[in-house]
């Protein structure tokens, strides 16, 4: 199995001086990407590409630099980009803050979302929507289309009306964040989601309402990576491609049977295997 | 002449206006002799060490109003939370405005100061709370008793909650280039009585005003009081603030002060629990910019068993504003299982701003669980991210994360309309255009 669903070739060269401003039209093309926090190299030359309407997942033991990555391609400051280029459909983000790359479709769900006292969920979600379409040149949202949507997509959430006037994640319990932050993410309709650590907290129930309200959301249009330590959220996201990433770099990348193989054997093997 | 001359030689001028036989004049009598003799606060007091008070000594203060002014309560309709209906104790240059005010005596006393310390009716009220709390020692607090003749008086009898909360009200309107006011609040909530009480100083020109008011709260036995101070005046407008409340068992009184405006604020907020099962509560929120000062000193002295306290201030530093915060507890050696929590964060958003934090904790008891926490910081960088990935962009998500910060402490507000009304202030003040309605 080994090699046949390589689909990513994995390079090792550090060759490239003058960076790239355009490069093929994929939805996300990672190439050779480093990146550092306080001097230490933390991605060591990352490749990815993922086209419209593919799910992919992406997994690995802890520390081996999931979240950075996930980090990195929203904008994330704290991160220094070292080497390598990030690509959204064909254009080089590399200088975008992270409210532009938002205003680009990219989306990250928070493994541990931030409370914000005093501001609701619901006007939470008109100003990032508004400051959306501002960047665009549109006119803010009129507040009845505005509470249409609210009130449809916080039914795909199973999100009840009392849950929204309340200030965004405090004291919202593990399940809630996680609901909250897809919640979000259908608001801002992003072409590019990363899921980073959706599963961690839930019960099967939340977890079920939260995949449920992924799936319906996918379209040939857009696309999804999910980071994930356990295979179990695979079950319901299903990924059309799983990558293994360990020491900062892909080691493996294969379908979701992948997925299988590392719940079953544990991440021990693929660590001897880079070791070789 | 300075200052402290000019306010000596005047207290000739209210003995002619006041009755000097009225048992009420010993204690002003004593006062000024305090006064006379301590002058105003320096420096080189501990306790005002980071506040200054020899600038605005050097100003020409009128002792008394000139003349009598009026105001329509259209023009000054927006000072009020005029979404609810109050109860309403207005002053104008010190004076009384029957014009504006709603007073009541129907089952409480809801009224004047110059009617309580005057009428025989009172005298008995007056004869066991009035300057029993307040300090026979501190300056500004014995120069406001020496001219104590008008402010808010208000009597809650056993059992009694009034209909609605009640307003006090000071607004100078600059007839005098410059105006001293020395307003005298006393509060008396007895036993298993509730009120909520809304103070505001609001001057309406650039004309130079000093405040040293002082505010006297009683609460007994299970009595619950809420007290709010809105301190968001002009920037020629000082204002120290002298709030004294002893507390009996099982009383929670709370107050909440809300610095956004006026050219120096001192709040002195001292509370006293002289029981048990007491629960004292102190919030602010500072929000300056410019050359704005804030001084916050706040003491509780744990005297019984039992009893809990809770402190929250959050700042908020802009230009060259400075800040002060220093919170004293005393825990006696008889007051074992006390609770006191103490927390002062700030958040300096610029290099020239400066606060100075100091948390006093004088503790002889030995099974006490005091807490107390000082922050001087910049924004939470991953919160910044966080609302920055949905698309905020970062002045933006800066300033919605400062709002964030002050609101934390408007949970405890009880009265929504003035939740709101603060949430706008703050919302104002840190030009957050929050792109929804509040």
């Amino acid at each position: 199995m080994l090699g046949v669903f390589r689909l990513i070739k994995i390079t090792l060269k550090k060759e490239k001086n003058n960076k790239e401003h355009k490069s093929s039209d994929k939805m996300l093309k990672i190439k050779d990407l480093h990146a550092s926090v306080e001097g230490k190299g933390i991605l060591k030359g990352i490749n990815l590409e993922v086209g419209a309407g593919e799910v992919h997942a992406i997994m690995g033991p802890n520390g081996s630099g999931k979240s950075t990555l996930a980090s990195v391609i929203a904008g994330n400051e704290t991160y220094e980009v070292t080497a390598g280029d990030i690509f959204l459909n064909g254009e080089n983000i590399e200088d975008l803050s992270p409210e532009e790359r938002a205003h680009n479709g990219v989306f990250l769900s928070f493994q541990y979302p931030v409370e914000i006292p005093g501001v609701s969920v619901t006007n939470f979600m008109k100003t990032a929507i508004n400051e959306s379409r501002k960047a665009k040149g549109l006119e803010d949202m009129p507040a009845k289309d505005m509470l249409k949507l609210i009130r449809e997509k916080s039914e795909l959430l199973e999100i009840d009306r009392k849950f929204l006037s309340r200030s965004l994640n405090e004291g919202f319990s593990g399940g809630e964040k996680k609901r909250n932050e897809i919640f979000q993410m259908a608001m801002l309709e992003p072409k590019l989601a990363i899921l980073d650590e959706t599963d961690s907290g839930l019960d099967i129930d939340a977890l079920r309402i939260v995949a449920n309200g992924v799936n319906k959301l996918k379209s040939k249009d857009n696309a999804v990576v999910v980071i994930t330590h356990y295979q179990r959220l695979l079950e319901y996201i299903v990924p059309d491609f799983v990558h293994v990433l360990y020491n900062g770099k892909i080691v493996k990348s294969g379908t979701k049977e992948l997925a299988m193989e590392l719940e079953e054997k544990g991440y021990d093997w693929i660590k001897q295997e880079a070791a070789v | 002449m300075d200052l402290k001359d000019k306010l000596v030689s005047s207290f000739l001028a209210f003995e002619n206006n006041v009755d000097v036989h009225n048992p009420v004049h010993d204690v002003r009598t004593e006062a000024i002799k305090n006064f006379e003799t301590k002058g105003f606060p320096s420096k080189k007091l501990e306790a005002w060490k980071y506040t200054s008070l020899n600038g605005l000594q050097k100003i020409d203060f009128s002792i008394f109003p000139k003349k009598e002014s009026s105001l329509e309560y259209k023009d000054v309709k927006k000072y009020f939370i005029h979404q609810i209906d109050t109860y309403k104790i207005v002053f104008i240059d010190g004076v009384f405005s029957s014009n504006l005010s709603e007073t009541t005596h129907d089952g409480v006393d809801i009224c004047l100061m110059s009617s309580a310390l005057t009428k025989p009716m009172y005298k008995a009220v007056i004869d066991v709370y009035f300057n029993k709390v307040a300090s026979k020692d501190e300056s500004l607090t014995t120069l406001n008793t020496a001219f104590s003749r008008e402010g808010a008086y208000i009597y809650i009898p056993k059992n009694k909650v009034p209909k609605k909360p009640i307003e006090i009200i000071h607004f100078s309107t600059g007839n005098d280039v410059a105006l001293m006011l020395q307003p005298r609040n006393l509060i008396i909530a007895e036993e298993n009585s509730e009120m909520q009480i809304i103070e505001r100083h609001q001057s309406l020109t650039s004309n130079a005003v000093l405040t040293n008011s002082v505010t006297e709260i009683f609460a007994a036995k299970n009595a619950i009081v809420d007290y709010y101070k809105v301190q968001n005046d002009v920037d020629s407008a000082s204002l120290v603030d002298n709030t004294y409340v002893d507390q009996k068992d099982g009383s929670h009184v709370k107050v909440h002060t809300f610095s956004f405006g006026g050219k120096l604020l001192r709040n002195n907020l001292n509370f006293y629990q002289n029981g048990e099962r007491i629960d004292s509560t102190m919030k602010g929120i500072t929000i300056i910019g410019d050359k704005q000062h804030v001084d916050h000193h706040t003491l509780v002295h744990h005297i019984e068993p039992n009893c809990e306290s809770h402190q929250d201030y959050k700042g908020i530093y802009a230009d060259s504003s400075t800040g002060v915060f220093n919170g004293k507890i005393i825990v006696d050696k008889i007051a074992q299982k006390t609770n006191a929590f103490q927390q002062n964060n700030n958040i300096l958003i610029s290099d020239k701003a400066t606060i100075n934090t100091k948390p006093q904790l004088e503790i002889f008891a030995d099974d006490v669980k005091c807490s107390h926490g000082c922050t001087i910081g910049q924004l939470d960088e991953e919160a910044l991210f966080y609302l920055q990935s949905r698309g905020i962009p970062k002045k933006e998500a800066r300033a919605l994360l400062m709002y964030a910060f002050a609101n934390n402490v408007l949970e405890s507000v009880r009265i929504p309309e003035l939740k709101v009304r603060i949430n706008k202030l703050i919302a104002n003040k840190l030009g957050v255009n929050l792109g929804f309605d509040l």
